[in-house]
């Protein structure tokens, strides 16, 4: 709490820009399903820091909230995304996204 | 001890209007049904959910109905559910198309490899999104929305699991859904920042103040609507949805190029009507690259599609244009801001409709055919008329010829684009009339196809087709020829659709 009085919301702010930015770059050059499955949870991970550094600097409950929110349609959209993996990594060890292109045009 | 509970017992319970959210709560019970049907009934009696679910659906109409008379917003949550005449529209209309949808699928489910309870308690699931979708007015609910629609959703486009093809579909919708929803969430995130509040009302007003002048608020808005933009498939973020459509299962292919895309469009216009409304400058450029680019891009690859499925996944994504063009000049009065949101609603209830039709006759076809070439529509008026004439009926509403239902959803566009009067409407009209002949170009192949080509492998065996086909195709037949001549149902129901201001 003694840090952020001090340096304000601008760095954390910064920090969530930087992480989804990361994020988002990964997802499109990255192949690996599961990498690029990680990058979505940085960019959300990023955008619930957004969240929770305005809530502080505005002083209200509401953004931490969302938070909630987030963190659990998060965990729900894991639960679907690796079923989907490993459905396809049944089917082709080893596949990566360049691998499912079977329909293209 | 009661003393230390105050502050917590002193919490006042929100005034709950039990009323306004029967359609959801119905749908819930019927969920909870579904599941506990599933479970305890045997493989062979698991038709039954199918029956359950569309009961469900059919009694979530009669409050819609209720609600329709009584009349009058209902103002919940402190703004964040709102139950006016816009929501009570599109809820019926996403009520109509899930149950059509569930014609659609009970012979191809029950027939296929598939599981069935979890297919239709994900359907329904689905839905329930969608209706919350049509209430939602504050940015939680709509994100919460979004995702209860979506998440099923992303489930039920790879359930061919066996397929290749299948995983594909639900792997590439996954990763384009999540992302899209990560993008929309920092715009949401930065708009939270700059309003502290997440109610569109409140979003709207300090829009129109202080804060919309200020950068970031472009920032966030854009972020926002790319988000949705990811949802209709409008280009350039339209790749995952040829793809998914192919792979998934059909009844699934029409209910994501439908319903999903329906509630992609809700969403759009709560937010730029409701909340973005002030930075019209922002929007209005957006929307008319977005759907300039979405009708050519659309049209043009669809031309030489030659997979019937996947004809209709690159018009849908050409619809979605339609659909976005008179976004292009929303705000610029008050009057044109009306006739875009008239225009916008009425192409979606008739589109839904239409579209609907088209893939039932393509389900149809496909069940004796066992082939998705447009060359297997060959010869089909010899040996099945019924069903080559109404799939002319919905060819030729989808590219707007008189008198079928179509050209009125695109005359709407036009007089939305054409009254602002200014040089981006009027270029944008020349745009959408441009592509409506190209469109007309691959609607009419098919056709032709059908009425005066051969059958490819001579097979003249009549189509037997199944009860509930029949009736999908029968209502939404019906509906393209009579609303047809008499436009002026729809154009009532769109011009009623308005937001219940305030709140």
């Amino acid at each position: 709490m003694m840090l952020a009085s001090t340096l304000g919301p601008t760095p954390y702010l910064v920090l969530g820009a930087v992480l989804f930015t990361v994020g988002a770059v990964g997802l499109l050059v990255r192949r690996n399903p599961l990498v690029m499955f990680m990058c979505i949870e940085l960019m959300l991970n990023a955008t619930n820091l957004t969240f929770v550094t305005f809530a502080r600097q505005l002083d209200d409950v509401g953004g931490q909230v969302i938070v909630f929110f987030v963190l659990v349609v998060a965990a729900a959209e894991v639960v679907i995304g690796l079923g989907i993996i490993v459905g396809i990594l049944r089917r082709r060890p080893g596949a990566t996204a360049d691998d499912l292109r079977l329909m293209k045009g | 001890m009661l003393a230390a509970l105050a502050p917590v017992l002193a919490f006042a319970r929100p005034a709950i209007d039990w009323h306004a959210l029967a359609p959801e709560i119905i749908l819930t019970a019927t969920i909870c049904i579904v599941l506990l049907v599933d479970v305890s009934t045997s493989e062979r009696n698991r038709w039954a959910t199918s029956s359950i679910a569309g009961i469900g659906m059919l009694a979530a109409l009669i409050p819609i109905l209720t609600l329709a008379v009584k009349g009058g917003p209902r103002i919940m949550f402190g703004g964040a559910y709102v139950v006016d005449d816009f929501a009570l529209v599109l809820k019926a209309l996403f009520l109509v198309a899930g149950y059509v949808t569930l014609l659609l699928s009970t012979n191809e489910i029950a027939e296929g490899d598939f599981w069935e309870g979890e297919y239709y308690l994900l359907v329904l699931s689905s839905v329930f999104g969608m209706t919350v979708m049509a209430s939602a007015r504050d940015l939680i609910t709509i994100f919460i929305a979004l995702e209860m629609l979506s998440i099923p959703a992303y489930l039920l486009a790879g359930w061919r699991k066996r397929e290749v093809k299948g995983n594909e579909a639900g792997m590439k919708y996954y990763l384009m859904g999540v992302f899209a929803t990560a993008v929309m969430l920092y715009g949401m995130s930065l708009i939270y920042g700059g309003t502290n509040s997440t109610v569109l009302a409140e979003i709207g007003r300090q829009i129109h103040g202080s804060f919309g002048k200020e950068p970031v608020a472009a920032l966030g808005i854009v972020f926002v609507l790319v988000g949705f933009a990811f949802k209709v498939s409008a280009v350039p973020f339209h790749n995952w949805a040829p793809d998914t459509y192919e792979g998934a299962p059909i009844p699934i292919t029409a209910f994501l190029s439908v319903a999903s895309k329906a509630a992609g469009f809700v969403a759009i216009l709560q937010l730029v009507f409701l909340a973005f409304l002030g930075r019209g400058d922002v929007i209005r450029p957006l929307m008319w690259i977005l759907a300039a680019l979405t009708m050519t891009v659309g049209n043009l690859i669809a031309l030489r599609q030659t997979n019937i499925v996947r004809l209709f996944a690159y018009s849908s994504v050409a619809q979605a244009g339609f659909m976005l063009a008179p976004l292009a000049v929303v705000g610029s009065s008050a009057s044109t801001t009306r006739e875009v949101l008239q225009a916008v609603v009425g192409y979606l209830l008739i589109y839904t409709v239409v579209n609907l039709g088209a893939f039932a006759v393509i389900i149809a076809v496909g069940r004796k055919t066992k082939s998705g070439e447009i060359s297997s529509f060959g010869g089909l008026f010899e040996y099945a008329p019924g069903l080559a004439v109404a799939m002319g009926a919905f060819l030729f509403a989808l590219a707007g010829i008189p008198p079928l239902v179509g050209w009125f959803a695109k005359f709407q566009v036009f007089k939305a684009l054409v009254s602002q009067g200014g040089a981006s409407g009027i270029t944008m009209a020349v745009v959408v009339g441009v592509n409506s002949v190209i469109a007309l170009y691959y609607y009419a192949n098919i056709a032709r196809t059908m009425f005066m080509d051969a059958p490819p492998d001579g097979d003249r065996t009549p189509i037997r087709v199944p009860v509930p086909l029949l009736a999908a195709m029968g209502m939404a037949a019906a509906a393209t020829l009579v609303v047809g001549f008499i436009p002026g149902v729809v154009a009532h129901l769109a011009e009623h659709a308005t937001f219940a201001l305030g709140g």
